[in-house]
C-alpha cells in the first residue's frame, strides 16, 4: 500500500509539472489517468512486490557532484583520444569486483561507470562487472576502487 | 545579468556543439564496435547535458527549465541502460572486442589472449 | 547561438546516419540508430527554441522515451534472431560466469 501512494504521489507530481494548465477539466482527467496507471499496476501485480525502496542518505548529492566531475574529465580525456585517433587508444577487456550488497547498490555502480565515457560495463554476473575501457588509465582509475568505495558509502549509510 | 546569462548559455551551447561533432567524429573514425560505443557516450552525457543547460540559461519560464531538467534526467538514466543492454548482446553473440592494439606485447600478451578467449 | 547547435546537431546525425548504412555489424548499426534518435531529441528541443514556441519540449521528452523502448525491442529481436541460427544464446552467459 505504501508504494501505491509513493507512485501516485509521483505520478501526480510528473502530470502537474508537465501540464501547466490548470482548469478543473483538465485536472480531473488527470486523476482519472493516474487512477487507471495505479489500477494497472495493481492487476500486474508489480508495485509491492518487486519494487525496492530505495534508501538513499544524504551523501547521495556529494556522490552526485563527484560524479558530475568525473564525467566532465573523463568526457575530455575520450575527446582528446578521438582528436589525436586511434594510435593513441588501447582498448582493454577487465572484470571488477562490486563490493555492494544490495541489487540497486551494484546497479548504481554499473550504471556509474557505463556514464563515465571511457568505460562501458558489458554484463554483471554476480560481483563480478566486465568492463571494457578505450585506454589503460581508465582501467588503473576503476582498479584502484575509489568509485566502489564511494558507492558502497552510498549504499550504507 | 542579462549579458552574463548570454555569454554563459552561448559558451554552453558552442561547447557542447564541438563536444557534439568530437563524438560523431569518433563513431566514425574507431576501429570497432566497443570503442565506438565510447564515443556515443560522450555525445549522451556531457554533449547532452551541455547544450540543454544552454537552452535552460536562455529562458526565465520555471515550467520550461523543469520539462528540459525532466529531458536531462531521462537522458541520462536511459543511456547506459541502453548501451549496457546493446553491449551485453554484443558480448552474448561472441563480437570478438580488438584488444590491447598498440601496447607493447611483453606482459601484456598473455592476459590479453586469456580474456579474449574467455569473453 | 542556437541556430549554430542546431546545425551541429543536424551535422552530427548525419555522420550517424553515414555510420549506420557503412556499419560492418549489426551492432554498429543499432548503435548508430541509438545516437541518432538522442540527437533527435536534442534537436527537437532546440527547434522549439529557434521557433519560440518551447511546447515542442513535451514532443523531445516523448521521444526519448520511444527511442529507448524501439532500441531495446530491436536488441530482443536480434538475440530471437541469433537464436534462431546459431544455437541458445544464453550459453555462454553462463561460461562466462
Amino acid at each position: 500500500m505504501r508504494y501505491k501512494i509513493n507512485l501516485s504521489i509521483v505520478l501526480a507530481l510528473f502530470w502537474l509539472l508537465n501540464s501547466g494548465h490548470y482548469t478543473y477539466l483538465i485536472l480531473a482527467l488527470g486523476a482519472v489517468s493516474i487512477a487507471i496507471v495505479v489500477f494497472i499496476t495493481h492487476r500486474m501485480d508489480v508495485v509491492d512486490h518487486e519494487s525496492q525502496s530505495i534508501n538513499l542518505s544524504l551523501t547521495a548529492p556529494k556522490f552526485g557532484i563527484w560524479l558530475a566531475k568525473e564525467i566532465v574529465v573523463a568526457n575530455l580525456t575520450v575527446i582528446k583520444h578521438i582528436w589525436l585517433g586511434n594510435k593513441s587508444i588501447s582498448p582493454t577487456v577487465i572484470t571488477v569486483k562490486a563490493s555492494q550488497k544490495t541489487d540497486v547498490g551494484k546497479v548504481i555502480y554499473a550504471n556509474s561507470i557505463t556514464l563515465t565515457p571511457g568505460t562501458v560495463a558489458l554484463g554483471l554476473v554476480g560481483n563480478e562487472i566486465m568492463v571494457h575501457a578505450l585506454i589503460r588509465e581508465n582501467i588503473e582509475a576503476l582498479e584502484s576502487g575509489d568509485m566502489d568505495r564511494r558507492v558502497s558509502q552510498l549504499e550504507n549509510s | 545579468m542579462d549579458t552574463v546569462l548570454t555569454l554563459l548559455s552561448s559558451f554552453c551551447l558552442l561547447f557542447g556543439s564541438f563536444l557534439c561533432l568530437s563524438g560523431g567524429v569518433g563513431i566514425l573514425r574507431f576501429p570497432d564496435f566497443y570503442t565506438r560505443m565510447h564515443a556515443v557516450g560522450v555525445t549522451d552525457t556531457l554533449a547532452a547535458a551541455m547544450i540543454l543547460i544552454g537552452l535552460m540559461l536562455q529562458n526565465p519560464d520555471l515550467l520550461v527549465i523543469i520539462k528540459l531538467m525532466m529531458i536531462l534526467l531521462m537522458t541520462l538514466f536511459i543511456s547506459p541502460a541502453a548501451s549496457h543492454a546493446l553491449g551485453q548482446a554484443a558480448v552474448l553473440n561472441k563480437l570478438q572486442p580488438l584488444i590491447n592494439m598498440n601496447i607493447n606485447p611483453l606482459e601484456e600478451d598473455t592476459s590479453a589472449g586469456d580474456k579474449s578467449s574467455k569473453s | 547561438m542556437i541556430i549554430a547547435a542546431t546545425l551541429a546537431v543536424l551535422v552530427v546525425m548525419i555522420l550517424a546516419i553515414i555510420r549506420a548504412v557503412v556499419g560492418p555489424s549489426l551492432y554498429d548499426r543499432i548503435l548508430a540508430v541509438n545516437m541518432f534518435g538522442t540527437k533527435t531529441v536534442l534537436l527537437i528541443a532546440l527547434l522549439g527554441f529557434v521557433m519560440g514556441r518551447p511546447e515542442f519540449l513535451d514532443i523531445a521528452m516523448v521521444y526519448a522515451l520511444i527511442n529507448f523502448v524501439s532500441v531495446i525491442g530491436v536488441l530482443r529481436l536480434s538475440d530471437a534472431f541469433n537464436a534462431k541460427h546459431n544455437g541458445p544464446v544464453a550459453e555462454p552467459a553462463k561460461r562466462d560466469s
